[in-house]
């Protein structure tokens, strides 16, 4: 029943009439495992064709893109964007989401329902659904409200609002405290094979938690939230997940104890997946130093070790996909004591280049970092992209895998500047981006 | 009376409980008795005297209209004197217990006694304290039995037959004690069985009681001989079971479209009262094919033949 919408192909018929062919590239497809020299024909909006023989023969007519050897790969998913738009446009968009996005290589954002008012009807979706057409330049999918609401109680119209194209369900920032009613959301959306997406953070564990418990809460004078918070919540759903089948992802964990929770429910065979943010696979609670808010997310940044075997986790596959949680908030809320502050950090232009950190530092291959961020959010959502073969949408990302740059947040596209990564150095850097064959980003023009 | 009948006539329960362990002769016998009984009916004069002198109590801890009025006129018909007794009327509003309500009532010395309670397996314990025989109305979500007969009644007559035919029970299976009985009966009478219904409305392990579970009304439907609807209460369709109305008529409402998945000459039936534009389309309640009227008629007919079946075993018959 689900069925890919927003702008995949709606680009196409606006640019049939031209081809282009990227060749002398470094072709990585973690879809198919690919990772070689070569060359991919673009035309129609999809990908014609693609392989060695394309290295340096570009067919006549086509516009001719040298990549001089740097990576063409499937351009990214993110499975977890938040906006403002509608209800909340002074911090985001749909349109300047998409613009960082395409700088950030992302070709498919897909959009959180904690928006004013928040979408949980139908006529929601078709309005975002609309907008994100008139004027985001990357593809734009809905995860609709779980809950009217969001208020964790009454179920949403998971069908209607599924055939009016939502990808998946979500009941946002905010867990489902009510047990007997997360069990009726996971039996309920089962029928129509649909997609739960759930934060797993217990709502009166956290309440008034700043940041990790530990050590670095205790002496910064911040109430912590323990990871148990988390672990508890996730338990509980995987124990539902047992009783109804019904498709389970855990949105963004952040701590070892999680891990085990999701290995022992994915060797039970349970339909079970789960995510992790960019921050918590780069970043520990320890950048908080003295009280900066850019670093205060939700989950709360975790310990080193932690961090660590979220990686290693990632790299042995256990993590399914890797979200930026981009989430843009505006000075006014983030300039604020720390425990007052509001929850969020942007990433969709940053988050090609941190996670390459992971590879720069050896703690992960390319193909395991790119495939959490292309075909398994793609497979996850049910989306025809986050592959490079033939007959797949044309949403590809060219990028130089060495090239060093200087985080600067006033350079950022995003319309809110709350990136953890301001003035950090990063290392890779997104050249090209192009969705449904129409070149959408480029770098340095 | 036709003498025949009355000599194949095998029922040997002093209670009418449950449906569960009633053999296909046995059913068989009281849909025979009923089918005389609707015949009666039809009749100018409907009055018989099989139960003079017997007292029938209706005794209703939950509120009910067509049942409790279809045995009233049961028990009539056949010349019992009859007696309601609503809760809202009757000492157990003063905090009296089910088990003193009994005493008391047997103290009464009434021959039949109909009992409607919200709670599964009140009808049972009741029977337990009385001397007189006990008719299950309707226990919470557990059974209710003269309903499921109503509806083999109904089937009988349309089809000739109710073995080897396709039964698609759809909507609330959960709290339906109609569904539970209509499996038992159903199934007794050699027909296949199959629930259609969200998971959130389906009680774990239903199949076992002898059915099919579909979660997509379309392909539930496909090949039935009998659709037959169940009714979904309003409180329980505003996000806690289902999101809302208009998302469970969308996928779980009898409109056309889903009509036409059934075999051409599929009966549409309702144990009622109807949500319309809720499980059922307007249209589709009122079809040519629908008979939920003729489910109402048969109601008195069978609640007649139970009661004079059951009165065999009385003392003194």
């Amino acid at each position: 029943m689900r069925s890919p919408t927003g702008r995949d192909g709606a680009k196409a018929g606006a640019e049939a009439a031209t081809s282009t062919v990227f060749i002398n590239a470094r072709i990585i497809d973690p879809a198919s495992g690919r990772d070689e020299p070569g060359g991919l024909l673009v035309s129609d909006g999809v990908i014609a064709d693609l392989g060695g023989h394309l290295r340096r023969n570009a067919p006549p007519g086509a516009t001719v893109i040298d990549c001089v050897g740097h990576i063409l790969c499937p351009g990214l998913i993110d499975a977890q964007v938040y906006t403002g738009d509608p209800g909340q446009e002074h911090r985001e968009t749909l349109k300047t989401a998409s613009f960082a996005a395409a700088a950030g290589g992302v070709t498919t954002i897909a959009c959180m329902p904690d928006t004013e008012p928040v979408i949980d009807q139908v006529a929601l979706v078709d309005y975002v659904q609309r907008r994100a057409r008139e004027r985001a330049i990357v593809n734009v999918h809905i995860i609709a409200a779980l809950t009217k609401g969001l208020k964790g109680q009454e179920l949403a119209e998971i069908g209607l609002l599924q055939r009016a194209g939502a990808v998946a369900f979500s009941n946002g920032k905010s867990s489902i405290a009510n047990t007997s009613v997360m069990r009726n959301a996971l039996n309920y959306s089962k029928d129509f094979e649909a997609l739960i997406m759930h934060h797993t953070e217990d709502p009166y564990l956290t309440e008034g938690g700043a940041m990790n418990s530990g050590e670095v809460s205790t002496r910064l004078g911040l109430k912590g939230v323990n990871k148990a918070a988390e672990t508890i919540v996730l338990e509980r759903d995987v124990r539902l997940v047992g009783i109804t089948g019904g498709r389970y992802h855990a949105s963004t964990i952040s701590c070892a104890e999680s891990l085990a929770v999701v290995r022992a429910a994915k060797s039970r065979g349970l339909p079970v997946s789960c995510g992790v943010s960019i921050n918590h696979l780069t970043l520990n609670e320890n950048d908080i130093g003295s009280y900066r808010t850019f670093f205060k997310v939700r989950p709360p940044l975790r310990s080193e070790e932690d961090r660590v075997a979220m990686v290693r986790a990632l790299a042995a596959g256990d993590i399914d996909v890797i979200v930026s949680s981009h989430d843009p908030q505006d000075a006014d809320v983030k300039r604020r004591p720390f425990a007052e502050a509001a929850d969020g950090a942007i990433g969709l232009e940053t988050l090609l280049a941190a996670a390459l950190r992971l590879y720069h530092s050896d703690e992960i291959g390319l193909l395991p970092l790119l495939r959490a961020m292309t075909i398994n959010p793609a497979k996850l959502l049910g989306l025809p992209g986050g592959r490079l073969e033939k007959g797949a949408p044309a949403d590809i990302l060219l990028f130089d895998l060495g090239q060093p740059w200087v985080v600067d947040r006033e350079q950022l596209r995003s319309r809110s500047k709350n990136s953890p990564f301001d003035e950090q150095k990063l290392q890779g850097r997104v050249l090209k981006t192009m969705v449904a064959g129409r070149m959408v980003y480029q770098y340095g023009s | 009376m036709n003498t025949q009948a009355h000599a194949s006539f095998y029922f040997p329960g002093r209670h009418l409980l449950t449906c569960e362990g009633l053999s296909a002769q046995e059913i068989n016998s009281l849909l025979d008795l009923a089918d005389r009984a609707a015949e009666t009916n039809r009749q100018v004069s409907k009055k018989r005297d099989v139960l003079r002198g017997r007292t029938l109590i209706n005794l209703f801890f939950e509120v009910s209209t067509r049942t409790q009025a279809s045995f009233e006129l049961a028990g009539k018909r056949l010349g019992a004197d009859v007696m309601n007794m609503h809760v809202a009327t009757s000492s157990v509003q003063k905090g009296e217990s089910l088990i003193d309500t009994a005493m008391t009532l047997n103290a009464m010395r009434p021959d039949l006694l109909v009992v409607r309670h919200h709670a599964a397996g009140a009808v049972e314990l009741l029977a337990q304290k009385v001397d007189c025989s006990v008719i299950n109305a309707g226990d919470g979500a557990h059974e209710h039995p003269t309903q499921a007969l109503l509806d083999a009644l109904t089937i009988r007559r349309a089809k000739g037959r109710i073995a080897g035919l396709t039964v698609a029970i759809c909507g609330d299976i959960l709290h339906s004690r109609v569904a539970r009985s209509n499996i038992h009966v159903l199934n007794a009478m050699g027909a296949r069985v199959r629930l259609v219904a969200p998971s959130t409305l389906l009680p774990p392990g239903i199949e076992r009681l002898g059915a099919e579970v579909y979660t997509d009304m379309w392909k539930g439907l496909e090949g039935c001989d009998i659709v037959m609807m169940l009714r979904l209460q309003r409180e329980r369709m505003e996000g806690n079971y289902v999101p809302t109305s208009r998302e469970y008529y969308h996928f779980f409402g009898l409109d056309q479209e889903k009509l036409d998945c059934a075999k051409p000459d599929a009966l549409i039936m309702h144990p009622g009262p109807m949500n319309r534009g809720v499980e059922i389309a307007s249209t589709i309640a009122d079809h040519s094919r629908s008979v939920i009227r003729e489910q109402v008629e048969m109601g008195v007919a069978v609640r007649m033949a139970v009661l004079e079946a059951l009165a065999r075993h009385l003392p003194n018959h």
